[in-house]
């Protein structure tokens, strides 16, 4: 075989070798496809897999933890939830409403082939400036796909985030989680065992969409790209719709052993892995594939990402039942194989053997790299830029507005507006709020989700970064009065063969790992994705945490809104906030520089369960944290109904309204539990400073007895809503 | 009293119409799209979604299902129908309703609280509500543009059958409180005879005060107590 074969699949020249020796001859050219999914990064984690292995994985609460479909936590009643996030990066940049589409159409076959019936969907999403480039369109697009397959499947999109940054353009990410609700009984896993029982291809047919997406997934971004639209797959949600509903109907009918959802290199995977699991073989007969083309070779039969499709061990002899489970919502169920226990994956056509190989030769025999790390040279020279004489460049006033209209702070309306949040009725907060929360139906029981990471502080720092995209989802979950549970998590970075890049990587783990040990919220699973760059640039390290929280009564619900005149505001944790890597310094100083407050975990995790211990007696009107643009947006976000007095003594105007400091939250307490917080706070050794209290309509601001702000809720909460509208509205919209 | 709701393969509010009505205290059937009798039933509510993934026009191949000769029998001898969303789409697409819906204006999905004003409380589905009363019932669509040439137009308003409007906070009927470009901010109509009822908001999205509010439980309170006071006539 020629080496351009195998180059052009993407495997190198020591894996081609490496490969010869596990089958001790030379591979045919279907082998040798099939090598090159299995062994891709998006299939295989050959690079990532040394610094996975060292994140937390274990807690009482954690029933399946990373390597299946998605995690498994236990919210008690016999209910667990099931929950991952994916990345669909390089599809949506090439083609942004199907790329999104079919990303929240895979990660809710992750959760549905668990048995679990998905309940929600968020989304993690990161563009370049709006008015760079064609961002609008990839923006429009991705929100169009995602609203498309969600809205239309029936499964609420209830939140997420949305930030903008020129690292970003050119290479949009597109992060889906889904989450779902699940009996323990019912929980499916992805296994082929017992000899002899029969392998089924159910769902849609087999076509040539998306060959070789999970290679394309694994290579940087180029002009040539383009050309690979073919790798980009097509998402039809009524089908996956049908899909979910027979495949719940069959994990409850108790007639399977395994199942398991065609995504990334699609039969090949999903068999390959199935028997892995099962320590058994699987021979499946490429003949018998329902297919909606004619002509398909075995290469494409095996490399389809055709999508709405599931791999499905039923117990033998129960095959007639799935069958008819299928054909009453309209689908398709048919034997291609069977169960060995040679521990090969063997593939016939017409009669003849046309790939045969090892199962655990393209699992466990992976090849396995520790990349080499170096710390780029940035990371120093950032950290000294001296910010000492960084001063308020404008009126406090003046610096409010503007970043109450940076479209990262500005509110989303415009987005989760076009997702339907509400279906299933059981959004109880709805996107606007810090984390969303659904009420578990048949039971008191409410559940908490976010994704959060502020790359800017990865990229300065990415051991702390990690560290604070964890702190941040736990400080949502906490701020609508949920218990983090657990996380999982999606790391996007650019190309790990640069040592500078891999450093990143390998210190965000590291950061992430420390923040879930403290916090006790495990990682049950999620994705990598690696080449995130465009010719000549990485994105920004982004590590992106999906979060998971439990209300053990949906009455205790926290929202982030001031109700009414007269609530006392206090702030728990520090006053002033850092310049270092803020919005106000990137937006006034067009600079993204400076040393990151040092990180401590212990007093965060204080803070988050004093915020439980106050709302669980009720003493909270409303919590939220102070992240990007530091307290003053914070304040300006959480006063739509009411206005603020506020007035406090700082040496810094700009770092106490500006500064950012993870591990802080704005509370507003009622009057009459005022006196509580307070000795609470006093008792358990708790940092709080009064701000003030709610008043009029406008936000005021005095430092130092000096009022430096006053601005009308009907000057700023306009502009807050209606920044992103405006600018998507304007002129090129389609 | 006996309540049927349609379930298409892509119906996705089904459950929620279900458990709305379970929260007034009554006990729903749900009907498969394959069946073809409605008999024995006193309202079928057709929910909303995507009946067959709506790839062609919302709602167009929807009417061709079987269950859906029996409901438009059942519609023309004046048995009650409840379209909401989708089953709205499906109801002007097999003509029990006049008029269209199209795309939205601003050509994007719309889901968001909205207010809207009662028009008509005279009838089986709103005697719950004041005339007039504004309530805040959310929407939930890609396709509610309501259209009706002028002829249309015009008897629907000769005959009192415009029952919701699309209103600002304020109670206005105004271009501002309109959320897809619906001709005269028309919400929801009913058939001549009073017995057919289409609306693109979601009622049963707002029964529960934890959910976002409870402006939709009249609807299902007045059709109850239409049924109660027939029951108690004896009928």
């Amino acid at each position: 075989m020629e080496p351009k074969v195998w180059r052009e699949m993407g495997l190198n020249d020591e894996e081609y070798e490496k490969i010869k020796r596990l089958m001790a001859r030379e591979p045919n050219f279907l082998e040798v496809g099939i090598f090159s999914v299995m062994w891709s990064e998006h299939c295989s984690y050959k690079t990532s897999k040394p610094i996975l292995k060292k994140f937390p994985i274990e807690g009482p609460q954690v029933l399946q933890g990373p390597g299946e479909g998605a995690g498994i936590v236990d919210i008690g009643d016999d209910l667990a939830v099931v929950f991952k996030m994916e990345s669909h990066n390089h599809p949506s940049a090439i083609e942004p409403y199907q790329g999104a589409a079919t990303g929240v159409g895979g990660i809710l076959r992750d959760v549905f082939s668990m048995g679990a019936r998905p309940v929600a969907v968020l989304d993690a999403l990161r563009f370049g400036p709006l008015e760079e480039g064609n961002n609008k369109l990839l923006l429009s697009g991705v929100v169009g796909g995602i609203g498309g397959y969600g809205n239309s499947i029936g499964i609420p999109t209830v939140g997420g985030d949305v930030y903008f940054h020129s690292s970003y353009s050119g290479n949009p990410l597109v992060n889906a989680m889904a989450v779902g609700i699940l009996e323990h009984k019912h929980i499916a896993k992805a296994v082929a065992t017992g000899v002899g029982n029969p392998v089924m291809v159910v769902g849609a047919k087999t076509g040539r969409d998306g060959i070789h997406g999970a290679t394309f997934a694994s290579v940087e971004l180029t002009e040539e790209s383009e050309s690979k639209r073919s790798a980009v797959q097509v998402g039809d949600p009524f089908m996956e719709k049908l899909l979910m509903e027979a495949c719940l109907e069959l994990i409850q009918a108790d007639i399977i052993v395994g199942i398991q959802d065609m995504g990334a290199a699609g039969l090949t995977c999903s068999s390959s892995e199935m028997a892995d699991h099962g320590d058994s073989g699987i021979e499946m007969d490429l003949s018998l594939v329902p297919r909606r083309e004619t002509g398909m070779t075995p290469y494409e039969i095996m490399l389809s990402e055709s999508q709405e499709r599931m791999l499905v061990v039923p117990k033998a002899g129960k095959e007639r039942e799935v069958e008819e489970v299928f054909i009453r919502w309209g689908l398709e169920a048919t034997v291609v194989g069977r169960v060995t226990d040679d521990g090969r994956l063997r593939l016939i056509e017409d009669g003849k053997i046309v790939a045969d190989m090892p199962v655990k030769a393209l699992t466990d025999e992976a090849p396995v790299y520790h990349r080499p790390t170096r710390e780029p040279s940035y990371y120093q020279e950032l950290k000294q830029v001296n910010l000492e004489n960084v001063e308020l460049k404008e009126s406090a006033e003046n610096v409010l507005l503007a970043l109450l209209t940076n479209p990262t702070i500005a509110n989303k309306e415009w987005v989760y507006r076009q997702y339907d949040h509400q279906v299933g009725t059981n959004t109880v907060v709805v996107p606007g709020g810090d984390a969303a929360v659904l009420r578990v139906r048949g039971t008191r029981k409410g559940i908490a989700m976010t994704t959060d990471c502020n790359s800017r502080f990865v990229y300065l720092d990415p051991y702390i970064g990690g560290a604070l995209a964890v702190i941040e989802a736990a400080q949502n979950i906490v701020c609508v009065g949920a218990k983090p549970l657990a996380i999982t998590d999606c790391l996007n970075f650019g190309n790990p063969e640069k040592p500078e890049i891999f450093w990143q990587f390998e210190q965000a783990c590291a950061g992430i790992s420390e923040a879930c040990r403290i916090l006790e919220t495990p990682v049950t699973g999620g994705n990598v994705s690696l080449y995130n760059e465009t010719p000549g640039r990485a994105i920004f390290p982004t590590p992106m945490i999906g979060m998971v929280g439990l209300l053990e009564d949906i009455g205790q619900v926290l929202g982030n809104q001031i109700g009414t005149e007269g609530e006392q505001i206090y702030i728990v944790g520090e006053l002033e906030g850092e310049i270092s890597g803020s919005e106000y310094l990137a937006v006034f100083e067009n600079l993204e520089a400076g040393l990151l407050p040092e990180l401590n975990l212990q007093a965060i995790k204080e803070r988050l369960k004093f915020i439980l211990k106050l709302n669980k007696p009720g003493l909270l009107q409303a919590a939220h944290d102070v992240t990007e643009g530091g307290l003053a947006v914070a304040l300006a976000e959480m006063t739509a109904a009411c206005g603020a007095d506020i007035s406090i003594n700082s040496s810094s105007e700009l770092k106490t309204l500006f500064g950012e400091r993870l591990g802080r939250i704005i509370i507003s307490v009622p009057k009459k539990h005022a006196d509580a917080v307070e000795s609470l706070a006093k008792a358990d050794g708790i940092p709080l400073c009064y701000l003030g209290e709610s008043k009029g309509i406008n936000l005021r601001i005095k430092v130092n007895g000096r009022e430096c702000l006053n601005i009308p809720l009907g000057k700023y909460r306009p502009l807050y809503e209606q920044t992103i509208r405006n600018i998507m509205d304007s002129e090129n919209e389609e | 009293m006996k309540i049927g709701i349609v379930r298409f393969p892509g119906s996705n509010c089904e459950v929620d119409c279900l458990e709305a009505w379970r929260v007034i205290g009554q006990d729903p059937v749900m009907i498969w799209h394959q069946e073809t009798s409605v008999k024995g039933l006193d309202l079928i509510v057709l929910p909303g979604g995507f009946s067959y993934g709506d790839y062609l026009r919302t709602g167009a191949i929807a009417r061709f299902s079987p269950i859906m000769n029996d409901v438009i029998r059942f519609a023309k001898d004046g048995g009650l129908v409840w379209g909401i969303c989708n089953g709205f789409q499906i109801l002007t697409e097999c003509g029990l309703l006049p008029g269209a819906l199209l795309r939205n204006a601003g050509l994007h999905f719309v889901c968001s609280p909205q207010y809207l004003r009662v028009e008509s409380n005279g009838t089986v589905f709103t005697n719950e509500y004041k005339q007039g009363q504004i309530i805040q019932i959310p929407v939930n669509h890609g396709e509610g543009n309501y259209t009706i040439d002028d002829e249309g137009l015009k008897s629907l308003q000769e005959n009192n059958q415009i029952v919701f409007r699309y209103a600002t906070s304020n109670g206005q009927v105004h271009r501002n409180g309109n959320p897809n470009g619906s001709r005269e901010n028309i919400a929801g109509i009913v058939n001549k005879e009073g017995n057919i009822l289409g609306m693109m908001p979601h009622p049963e999205r707002v029964v529960e005060d934890i959910i976002g509010g409870v402006d939709g439980r009249g609807m299902f309170l007045s059709v109850l107590k239409h049924f109660e006071r027939r029951g108690q006539r004896g009928a």
